[in-house]
């Protein structure tokens, strides 16, 4: 494999054929803030917090997946970029709660953002709790949408397809199939999604409910009733 | 000036007859194909005419097929299990995007319907150049008269061997299955379609790779407006000089036009590329009804711009729409008089847009919302025309911010686009 040689802002560096933007402006020692990257999955380029400026390009790329190409000039912070980015955050605040989300709350800090310009009156994100499991719980009104857990869960490892994407647009979410709870569901109770998630909208059962003050002796009285009702042993 | 290039046969022949096809120049275009023996200068000529994408991108057909045709095999063979066996020993494949949903646009309904045998024709000879042996028409999902004349269309060239086994030669298979669409409008984005035909959610994919070198099943694929190939036979056979006769310099042959809206006449009108706007409008399309005035035309469909009633004389050219800021997109001219309601036109818009996002990327995701909630807020209460202080400056920021953000960070067409109209209406004061 040859090598390929790009300038990003300014500098001029040499990196093996097929790397990323991302990968090439980190070996850099550059910041590119990225949402639904996750090393391991692939990329499946949807946030858009990791755009950058490619010249003569006519829209920003995302970092994350667009591979580098000979003689590329790419600005990883321009302007452009930056307008992009807090506007990017400023939506992502104004739709969804970021309250579990501390790594992406400090990029729209960062950068500025300012959801409230967008009033009170809009649509948000909302969804009851899925709490029917005894392991994790689902918050999706945290759900930023970036996929991670349908990839965990389906052909990025664990190959069970439990959870998908459903609707469109706004209304776009993570579902079961035929939204059956969760122990209808093909789902193992792997903890790969749980793992992946970056916005506190799956998060272990136990956790979710010390933070919202249950004791663990209640809790335990709980799940235990419910994993009899689900045998179907409750005598 | 109208000028019926591809068009000639719409109404002429009975589409739902070969011979009668065959008897006005049919299938003589891929005989040449089929009979040269060396098959690059068709491409070269292809490039050389000019001709580009007709569905909006405006990208060199020629170029697109070239690319196609070098692109390295990126599959090892035998091609993995998840590709449906009938389609993995085909090394590309050819597509025909006929999901025509962009609003205001109906030319690629009436060549399907009138003249299905210049589309299947068409398609053969790419088929043919790039050593596909599957092609796929995916079909908008309301077109069921045209699906009856393609379905019909596609038995009986397979039955006088124009589709199958052995074309015109012993060593030439290919043929067509058709899709139909299930209504949404981004299936008509080309990697929203591929994943759409192999059975996926409709959801456009992160370009590059393009569909030149990983298209349908990641394999190169060359997919093309209808238009576009109802281009192909034509250039053919003539060659780019005769097609470079027609249009400008820059932008030559012909370009339906689809008019609709406040005219006399709307409908689909094939011009000569270079066109007057106005002539369009005024004479083909018998102008405005009596005692109305021109208010806006929108131009390229929901991902085009307005324009202004001065700029009716633009030349409906690639060129000249680019000078001035708008595009031919897909050919949709709206044409509105003093009685539309400007606002509940761009609402329209919007809720065109918001309903139409798949949802994938963020900026589009949430972006399409926010436009059309900060328009009703705009004009929440308020009737037909505002004045300018009745929007406040902040607002308008946010809109364009908003707007710009779309454009600058989504992933496909539909968020790049979703608010340029809308944004140009504000910018020539369509609406103030
Ligand atoms: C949201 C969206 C919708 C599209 N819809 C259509 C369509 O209905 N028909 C079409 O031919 N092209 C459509 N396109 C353009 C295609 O992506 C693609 O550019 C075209 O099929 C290429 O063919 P061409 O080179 O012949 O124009 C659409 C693009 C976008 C972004
Ligand atoms: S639940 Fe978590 S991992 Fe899944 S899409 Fe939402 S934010 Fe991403
Ligand atoms: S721009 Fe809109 S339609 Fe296109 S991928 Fe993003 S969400 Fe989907
Ligand atoms: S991190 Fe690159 S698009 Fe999300």
């Amino acid at each position: 494999m040859s090598d390929v040689t790009l300038t990003i802002d300014g500098q001029l560096t040499i990196v093996p054929q097929g790397a990323t933007i991302l990968q090439a402006a980190r070996r850099l020692d550059k910041q590119i803030p990225t949402v639904c990257y996750h090393p391991h999955f692939t990329p499946p380029s949807l946030c858009r917090v990791c755009v950058v400026e490619v010249e003569n390009a006519r829209v920003l790329a995302p970092a994350c997946s667009r591979i580098v190409e000979n003689g590329m000039r790419v600005q990883t912070d321009s302007a452009r970029v930056q307008r992009a980015r807090k506007g990017l955050l400023e939506m992502l605040d104004s739709a969804v709660d970021l309250s579990d989300a501390p790594e992406i709350q400090a990029y729209a800090n960062a950068y500025g953002a300012e959801p409230a310009r967008y009033g009170a009156q809009i649509k948000r994100r909302a969804f009851p709790l899925f709490d029917d499991n005894p392991f994790y719980i689902r918050d999706y009104t945290k759900c930023i949408m970036c996929w991670r857990c349908v990839q965990a869960c389906g052909e990025d490892a664990q190959y069970t397809f439990a959870i998908h994407r459903a609707g469109r647009g706004f209304d776009a979410h993570i579902a079961t199939f035929e939204n059956v709870p969760l122990p209808e569901s093909t789902c193992v109770y792997c903890g790969n999604c749980v793992q992946a998630c970056p916005s506190g909208a799956l998060k272990p059962r136990r956790e979710y409910w010390l933070e919202h003050g249950l004791d663990l002796k209640e809790l335990a009285r709980v799940s235990q009733l419910e994993r009899r009702e689900k045998s179907g042993d409750a005598k | 000036m109208e000028l019926k290039l591809i068009t000639a046969n719409l109404g002429k022949i009975n589409p739902s007859s070969i011979d009668d096809y065959l008897a006005h120049g049919g299938y003589r275009a891929l005989q040449r194909v089929c009979d040269a023996t060396e098959t690059v200068s068709f491409t070269h000529d292809l490039k050389a005419a000019g001709l580009v994408g007709r569905g909006g991108a405006a990208f060199s057909t020629g170029l697109k097929r070239e690319m196609a045709i070098r692109a390295e095999p990126t599959h090892p063979y035998p091609a993995p299990e998840w590709i449906p066996e009938r389609y993995r020993y085909s090394s590309s494949f050819v597509v025909c995007n006929a999901d025509e949903s962009e609003p205001g646009t109906f030319k690629d309904r009436l060549l399907l319907e009138g003249d299905p045998f210049c589309i299947i024709e068409a398609m053969t000879i790419t088929a043919f150049l790039a050593c596909a042996t599957v092609g796929f028409i995916y079909l908008r999902g309301e077109y069921p008269l045209a699906y009856e004349r393609l379905t019909h269309a596609l038995r009986v060239a397979r039955e006088r061997g124009y589709l199958g086994k052995r074309i015109l030669r012993d060593d030439f298979a290919f043929d067509i299955e058709i899709r139909r669409g299930a209504g949404a409008y981004i299936c008509g984005e080309e990697t929203a379609l591929f994943e759409s035909i192999e059975g996926k959610r409709g959801e456009p994919r992160a370009k590059p790779p393009f569909p030149t070198d990983k298209g349908l099943f990641q394999r190169p694929t060359i997919i093309n407006n209808v238009e576009t190939f109802a281009n192909i036979p034509f250039i053919t056979l003539e060659g780019a000089q005769a097609y470079r006769r027609y249009g400008t310099k820059q932008s030559p042959g012909t370009r339906i036009v689809c008019v609709s809206g406040a005219a006399q006449k709307p409908g689909a009108y094939e011009i000569e590329m270079g066109t007057p706007l106005r002539y369009v409008i005024e004479e083909l399309a018998g102008g405005l009804k009596p005692e109305r005035t021109l208010q806006a035309i929108l131009i390229g469909g929901a991902a085009g711009v307005f324009l202004k009633p001065d700029e009716i004389d633009v030349p409906l050219a690639f060129e000249s729409l680019d000078a001035i800021g708008a595009t031919f997109g897909s050919g949709a001219i709206v044409v509105l008089d003093d009685t539309a309601k400007m606002w509940g036109v761009l609402l329209r818009l919007a809720r065109f847009f918001r309903n139409e996002s798949c949802g994938k990327c963020l900026p589009c995701q949430i972006g399409t919302q926010r436009q059309l909630e900060i328009l009703e807020r705009m004009t929440q209460g308020r009737s037909r025309k505002l004045e300018q202080t009745d929007i406040s400056p902040e607002e308008l920021r946010l809109l364009r911010d908003t707007g710009a953000v779309m454009r600058d960070a989504s992933l496909c067409g539909l968020g790049q686009t979703a608010s340029n109209a809308i944004l140009s209406a504000f910018d020539k004061k369509l609406i103030l």
